[in-house]
């Protein structure tokens, strides 16, 4: 009895202290992002790596969603014959919830794990220490790029989705279960409001994006130089960060009153 | 690091098609104007709103011309619906407006039928006519209380 | 620049472990200015930490580590980078950067930390990368090279900016005989030069030939010499970790040297 006590205690003061680590490395990228130089071509081919990879996963999940939302959304619609605010259905689940936390999760399993993996080799090679050596700040040159680069292709990436996901409504609602293009638009523009979902949207997607980018790059950084510590911290990323992310959601989705 | 042609050329696709993205959902999804037009401001009460909400459209002949914007009660205890209007459109003083359905079980938005009067609302106006919303509670009541007039009094 | 004879890395009373291992319980050495010192001791006793511990990369618990006259100990993180400038390191595995090309690789502390046009740097990488003994290599991905070929390109790396000390973290191991003696040569004649080295190395008969000095780790003590002096130790391990068993003579014709 006693020993599960202790092992809860261990738990908790371990999380806190992580939390804690967590904090510090935060501080250590905010202080480097706010140094010259500004490595714009890193950041451009984080950018590459994180988002023009991830648009062809996004878009298809963006348009599958979409069309699962016609045909779920339409069937429970048309049994109140209120069949014709499915673009209103569509396009406000997509906005407000599922666009951000969709997006994110998706980001996270394939750049946030992906991202982690590269780091957490580095520091299996020395590389980080390397860089060290060479008077360069590990965190300037490797991290910043990277968590940078997470946040800002968070909010295009739900974008894209969200967009996808219309179409995919679109698809089913018009042409597959025949309703009108013009109303399926017009419920879609009459029900959404731009600061409070369209904003709020954007919102949530560069906080996950914020989200995403520092856990990906600091499990990697706190990996172990071994190939099981690297594929343990990139296993830790996707479910730290999912969790985080929902987590958030909730957070965000109440304090904003939506 | 190595400078790649088609690598920077993905890199700015993507950024593009992520804004565009954006701004159709801000423009075209959300309803964002960087000109808004103007705007008036007029009033009216109503017995029975009927479930009401703000932000919902303000429509003459089904095109929308503005948005409720709040709703309060007026000193006779009826409900006092705050709309702004398209002020670009000229509204008799005598225009009337009406609650309806969108569809069966739709969202209730105000209708609004323009009358013949010379003289145009004004900013801060209030509308003469209204009529309430039709609730289907009280439709089916009258209907079930008409039935059984015919029979045993209750 | 420090007088010849002025110790340019030191260590001083340098206490550290690892969890529970004792590592250095109360470890005093110097590599000289412009000497070769090349460190030896047994697989686990300290002499990769003792190297990180130089460049900063480890702080010991206790003891002062003098380079270039500065305790680092003391220093935070943004100083360190001004002492490493004047620092060069070869890690034991390269430690380049594998996403970059030899090339990028080779200028990176170029393009970091000077101001020179394309040309003067592409002038000097090539250069660094010929005393190395490799040419053609500019667009291969570190990948892509053998591992000799990854230490060498390490090398060219390390001494582009003509550090003033330059560490070596065993650049024989995993080479073939050749290249392993061209590294040595390399070595010597970076010395010769007036550069600082202190060099981890398992290769006793390299140890012999190159050396000025050499700190043997021990467990719990630490013993400083020539090759020579080294040679005629009492501690029967001091001269193993020398190669004993070679001929003398040998030793005699590089004292020349």
């Amino acid at each position: 009895m006693l020993g599960l006590v202790s092992e809860m205690g261990f738990l908790a003061t371990s999380f806190v202290v992580s939390l804690g680590q967590l904090g510090v490395f935060a501080g250590r990228i905010a202080g480097a992002l706010v140094r010259p130089p500004v490595r714009v071509r890193e950041l451009v081919l984080e950018i590459y790596k994180l988002g023009v990879l991830s648009v062809s996963v996004v878009v298809v999940a963006g348009l599958a969603v979409g069309m699962v939302l016609g045909l779920q959304g339409y069937s429970i619609l048309a049994r109140f014959g209120a069949a014709e605010s499915l673009g209103s259905v569509v396009g406000l689940s997509l906005l407000r919830e599922l666009g951000p936390v969709l997006t994110a999760l998706l980001v996270t399993g394939r750049a946030g794990s992906a991202t982690t993996a590269e780091i957490g080799t580095m520091v299996a090679t020395e590389q980080l220490d390397g860089l060290r050596m060479m008077s360069v700040d590990p965190v300037h040159y490797i991290v910043v790029p990277r968590a940078l680069g997470l946040a800002l292709v968070m909010p295009l990436l739900s974008a894209l989705f969200i967009t996808c996901g219309i179409a995919g409504g679109w698809l089913v609602g018009v042409l597959l279960m025949g309703l009108d293009s013009g109303r399926y638009l017009t419920s879609l523009q009459g029900s959404t409001e731009f600061v409070n979902d369209v904003v709020g949207s954007f919102v949530k997607a560069a906080v996950f994006g914020v989200i995403v980018g520092l856990v990906a790059t600091w499990r990697g950084w706190r990996s172990e130089p071994t190939s099981a510590g690297v594929s343990a911290a990139t296993t830790s990323t996707v479910v730290i960060g999912s969790l985080s992310i929902l987590l958030g959601d909730y957070m965000i989705t109440a304090l904003w009153g939506l | 690091m190595e400078r790649s042609g088609t690598r920077d050329v993905a890199v700015g696709l993507f950024l593009l098609a992520g804004i565009l993205a954006a701004g159709f959902l801000s423009l075209r999804v959300g309803g964002f104007t960087l000109t808004k037009p103007d705007m008036i401001t007029v009033y009216a009460s109503f017995d029975e709103i009927g479930g009401l909400k703000p932000r919902a459209p303000v429509v003459i002949s089904g095109y929308k011309v503005g948005e409720v914007r709040g709703i309060g009660l007026d000193q006779n205890s009826r409900a006092r619906v705050t709309m702004e209007l398209d002020a670009s459109i000229q509204y008799p003083v005598d225009t009337s407006a009406s609650i309806v359905t969108s569809g069966v079980l739709g969202d209730r938005y105000v209708s609004l039928q323009l009358g013949g009067e010379d003289a145009m609302l004004k900013h801060g106006d209030t509308l003469q006519y209204t009529e309430s919303a039709v609730l289907l509670e009280r439709l089916l009541g009258k209907f079930i209380h008409n039935a059984d007039v015919g029979g045993d009094p209750k | 620049m420090p007088a010849a004879a002025d110790p340019h890395v030191a260590l001083r009373h340098v206490q550290h472990s690892f969890g529970r291992r004792v590592i250095f319980q109360d470890l005093s050495c110097e590599a000289p200015a412009g000497q070769l010192t090349v460190v030896v001791g047994g697989s686990g006793s300290g002499k990769s930490t003792l190297l990180r511990l130089i460049g900063g990369l480890i702080r010991p618990r206790s003891g002062e580590v003098l380079v270039e006259g500065r305790d680092i100990t003391k220093l935070r993180e943004w100083q360190l980078k001004e002492v490493r400038l004047g620092l060069g390191m070869l890690f034991q595995n390269g430690a380049l950067l594998d996403s970059l090309s030899v090339f990028a690789n080779v200028s990176f502390p170029l393009r970091e930390h000077t101001d020179l046009d394309e040309a003067a740097i592409a002038e000097t990488v090539h250069e660094s990368l010929a005393r190395t003994g490799l040419k053609d290599v500019d667009d291969l991905l570190p990948p892509q090279l053998s591992g000799g070929m990854r230490k060498r390109v390490a090398l060219a790396r390390a001494i582009v900016r003509r550090p003033h000390v330059l560490l070596c973290d065993e650049p024989f191991s995993g080479l073939d005989p050749i290249s392993a003696l061209r590294i040595e040569r390399l070595l010597m004649d970076l010395n010769e030069s007036g550069l600082t080295l202190l060099v981890v190395s398992h290769d006793a008969p390299s140890t012999q030939r190159m050396a000025d000095r050499v700190l043997v780790l021990l467990p719990g003590q630490c013993v400083q010499g020539t090759p020579a002096q080294l040679l005629e130790h009492e501690d029967p391990r001091v001269r193993a970790l020398l190669g004993e068993a070679i001929d003398p003579a040998l030793v005699a014709a590089e004292e020349e040297h």
